[in-house]
């Protein structure tokens, strides 16, 4: 009777942690990876697309400003759109042509922007500012990050933030260690994990810079415990005596956001409100890092990243390098094209990915994957009422009470909502994802931001006129 | 393709769980004590049973027909308030009696408050509650003896009392009879004999699997708890209320629950005996009328553990489970309020 119960005992500690010992954070689900498509897949590169739509907004932060016109050739490489101001990175083109338009497109995050058109002329001939550095040893940190913003790297994991801002602390907050983001915590997509097991050392050697423009001496790169090839690939890479370190990870979602992977790694929380810089962390993608590395030693800007195209109706699920402004419908092409009963399509992973109205749009910076679901994979049922199980609260990584959030939000009472937690909300999705009644929760934490943002907006201006 | 794609916001995937599948896994595990009440009192608990369930579910039709919002008698809500209600009834009682109380519970237990989801109260404890105030003698006398065994689980030696009332009636009468000082010494020596009865390992052993008198489905440990830990493996329920509800019930009986001073109370057979496995796994831990934190639901078990406690042992019935669930069924959004967990880096303001 007591062997059993402590079987049935052991049992439940590892359907609750399958990976005990590992590191992790509080809270999280388990949804199924369903890497398996593409996690074999070695990086394809895509075919030279004939026409590329480029973007002018790729980051957080300003869009750029487009410094070339409808008729001019231009060649891989070159800057097609400035920076405008020091939270903004410039966009460079993927492929050597003409411009043909400069207009609005649909983008992947949403609705549609201004981006530059090229029809490509078939050659792959790099712009003249495009060469190899040979003093990268003697790069001073500001000079690390002028290369960095010039060369228009926005955090590749997804959020797209400008990394080059990440490297410019304030003095006041002094960074002793930079983390590399391989947990790849979001199903099905595999570009992450392909890429630290075909680029170990370049992603390494990103790193190395990054800790250079910091002046920092710890590196850690946190991958998820399912990689296992990864974590080999990575160790294997890393030189003797340089102070990096390859940490596995509980398999978990959101291991990878930002503050769930160093609150894993370093046992360190950044404070509510606050960014990684004030723990002293600077975190960032292992594709930035290889961004980096190109940037930096090669002279390379930003022109093209590797990206999961998967899903069920995929007929060859895929990990491409592919061309920034590359349509997905041409990806889709060389995928074999789609199969079956196509219901949604959603630029990043299931979880936090933004679901397309078009397959018309391009690939950006952040666009870590473009996921097919078919019909039966996808629920569309209405909402029940809540039952208050309380599986939100359990799963927020957060530690929020997402139903609290929701009601307020609901009824449109914003400062009740920033004050239950509102603002500190992820939006990783953990709640909508357990939540037995199917409650669209993310969907209402979008809205009451929307709100929230609108209204700070609307009282700046009434401070303007009053002042004015 | 037909070029139409679905557009909504995030997450694009969902564990496969539903409040359906909640509710039956419930049934599920109800199913064990539905059978074992068949078992020990016959046809007639199941005949009581079935009686409050098509009663909970034509209710909740009639009434959401009425307020013209969708029938939602298939998410199985009712069945289980239905199963709850004839659970906590005595098996001897009239056919009326499941009736009254699967209707009072559904239409003012919880359509009244809006149905599922908005019940500040547990729906069958609250039907409950209104058929012991309105009929308290079909409610606690009209116990039936459970099959292969007696009302109270044990065999006594020519005293009607003993035979005639429930475990915990029986352990209060005895109670009573010792400490009170107008006991003839006869009287006392009878009544220490009867404890040490109900304290053996035979008596113990009929509570644990429900050979004993009481309500329809709350007399067989064994069963409830089959189907506890079935709801336990499929995450459910949460341990926290409980477990602590009766580890708190334990250890206030073995303090002041013993008839000759502090620290003799039988800890085990206030665990075993009445309705408090069936409250404690199938009624505290109603999720809509308990609190969502774990320290919430700690101290929501440990409030349920007190006043049944104090009930059993001080208070006016021999029975305190359904009383004390409902009593913190309404101190629920209290403690939700105070024990919302600590935001993710979340400071204390100094000062």
């Amino acid at each position: 009777m007591r062997r059993r119960a402590l079987v049935l005992a052991a049992r439940v500690i590892q359907t609750r942690g399958q990976h005990l010992g590992l590191k992790t954070f509080s809270g999280g689900v388990h949804p199924p990876t369903a890497k398996g498509l593409t996690k074999g897949e070695a990086i394809v590169v895509a075919a030279l697309p004939e026409r590329v739509v480029i973007p002018l907004r790729q980051s957080l932060g300003a869009p750029a400003t487009p410094c070339v016109s409808v008729g001019d050739d231009v060649k891989v490489g070159q800057r097609i759109g400035d920076a405008a101001g020091f939270v903004s990175v410039p966009v460079h083109a993927s492929i050597a042509g003409t411009v043909s338009a400069v207009g609005r497109f649909p983008h992947p995050v949403g609705g549609e922007q201004d981006a530059v058109v090229i029809e490509g002329n078939g050659s792959e001939e790099w712009h003249e500012s495009v060469r190899p550095r040979e003093d990268v040893g003697s790069l001073a940190s500001d000079e690390i990050r002028r290369i960095i913003q010039d060369a228009g790297l926005a955090g590749l994991g997804g959020a797209a933030f400008p990394t080059h801002v990440k490297l410019s602390p304030p003095e006041s907050k002094p960074i002793d260690t930079v983390i590399l983001n391989g947990a790849e915590c979001e199903p099905w997509l595999t570009a992450d994990h392909r890429l630290m097991l075909e680029k170990p050392e370049e992603i390494l050697q990103g790193l190395s810079i990054f800790m250079r423009a910091l002046g920092c001496e710890r590196g850690y790169v946190g991958i998820e415990a399912n990689k296992p090839d990864a974590v080999q690939a990575m160790r294997k890479a890393v030189p003797s005596g340089s102070g990096l370190t390859i940490v596995p990870l509980q398999v978990k979602y959101p291991q990878g956001a930002e503050k769930q992977l160093i609150q894993a790694i370093l046992r360190r929380a950044v404070p509510a409100g606050g960014l990684p810089m004030d723990v002293g962390v600077v975190v960032q993608n292992v594709g930035t890092a290889l961004a980096a590395y190109e940037a930096v030693h090669l002279g390379r800007p930003l022109t093209r990243r590797v990206m999961t195209l998967t899903g069920t109706p995929v007929a060859r699920p895929s990990n491409f390098l592919a061309r920034i402004g590359t349509l997905v419908s041409d990806l889709v092409e060389q995928a074999g094209s789609l199969k079956g009963d196509l219901a949604k399509v959603v630029s990043g992973g299931p979880m936090m990915g933004i679901a397309q109205f078009t397959l018309d749009v391009p690939v950006i910076k952040g666009l870590s994957g473009m996921l097919f679901l078919a019909r039966g994979e996808v629920h569309a049922a209405p909402p029940d009422p809540c039952i208050r199980c309380g599986h939100c609260v359990h799963s927020c990584p957060m530690k929020l009470v997402p139903t609290t959030i929701e009601k307020f939000v609901v009824a449109e009472k914003i400062d009740e909502a920033v004050r239950v937690g509102l603002l500190d909300c992820i939006e990783c999705g953990s709640c909508a994802y357990v939540c037995p009644s199917r409650r669209r929760l993310v969907h209402y934490f979008k809205y009451g931001k929307y709100l929230a943002n609108e209204r700070r907006k609307a009282q700046a201006t009434e401070a303007e006129t009053k002042e004015g | 393709m037909d070029g139409r794609l679905l557009v909504s916001a995030s997450p694009h995937i969902r564990e496969d769980v539903s409040v359906q599948k909640v509710m039956y896994g419930v049934v599920i595990a109800l199913a064990p004590a539905i059978a074992g009440s068949f078992y020990f009192y016959g046809s007639r608990a199941l005949f009581l049973t079935g009686l409050a369930c098509l009663t909970a579910l034509v209710t909740e039709a009639v009434i959401q027909k009425m307020r013209g919002v969708p029938v939602t008698i298939r998410d199985g809500s009712a069945l289980v308030t239905g199963i709850l209600v004839a659970f906590n009834i005595p098996p001897g009682v009239p056919w009326w009696i499941p009736v009254v109380g699967a209707f009072f519970a559904i239409a003012i237990g919880k359509q009244i408050f809006g149905g599922l989801g908005y019940n500040p109260l547990n729906p069958a404890l609250l039907g409950r509650a209104f058929l012991l105030a309105s009929w308290p003698v079909h409610m606690t006398t009209m116990w039936l003896p459970a099959r292969g065994g007696t009302l109270s689980g044990i065999t006594m030696r020519g005293v009607d009392a003993v035979t005639q009332a429930t475990p915990l009636a029986v352990l209060r009468k005895v109670s009573e009879i010792i400490s009170d000082p107008s006991s003839t010494t006869h009287q006392i020596v009878q009544a220490r004999e009867v404890l040490a009865d109900l304290g053996s390992v035979d008596s113990m052993l009929s509570l644990f699997v429900g050979r004993v008198g009481g309500c329809i489905g709350e007399t067989s440990a064994l069963l409830l708890l089959i189907g506890a830990v079935y709801l336990l493996y499929r995450h459910f329920i949460d341990w926290r209320i409980p477990v602590s509800y009766v580890g708190t019930v334990a250890v206030l009986a073995w303090i002041f629950g013993g008839p000759s001073g502090l620290l003799t109370g039988n800890a085990l057979y206030h665990v075993l005996a009445g309705g408090l496995i069936l409250g404690a796994f199938y009624m505290a831990t109603d999720m809509v009328t308990s609190p969502g934190s774990p320290r919430g639901m700690l101290i929501f078990g440990v409030g349920c553990g007190v006043l049944t406690s104090i009930i059993r042992t001080v208070g006016g019935y021999p029975e305190g489970v359904s009383y004390s669930i409902l009593l913190m069924n309404v101190a629920t959004p209290l403690i939700d309020r105070h024990t919302r967990p600590k935001k993710f880096g979340e400071v204390k303001e100094s000062g």
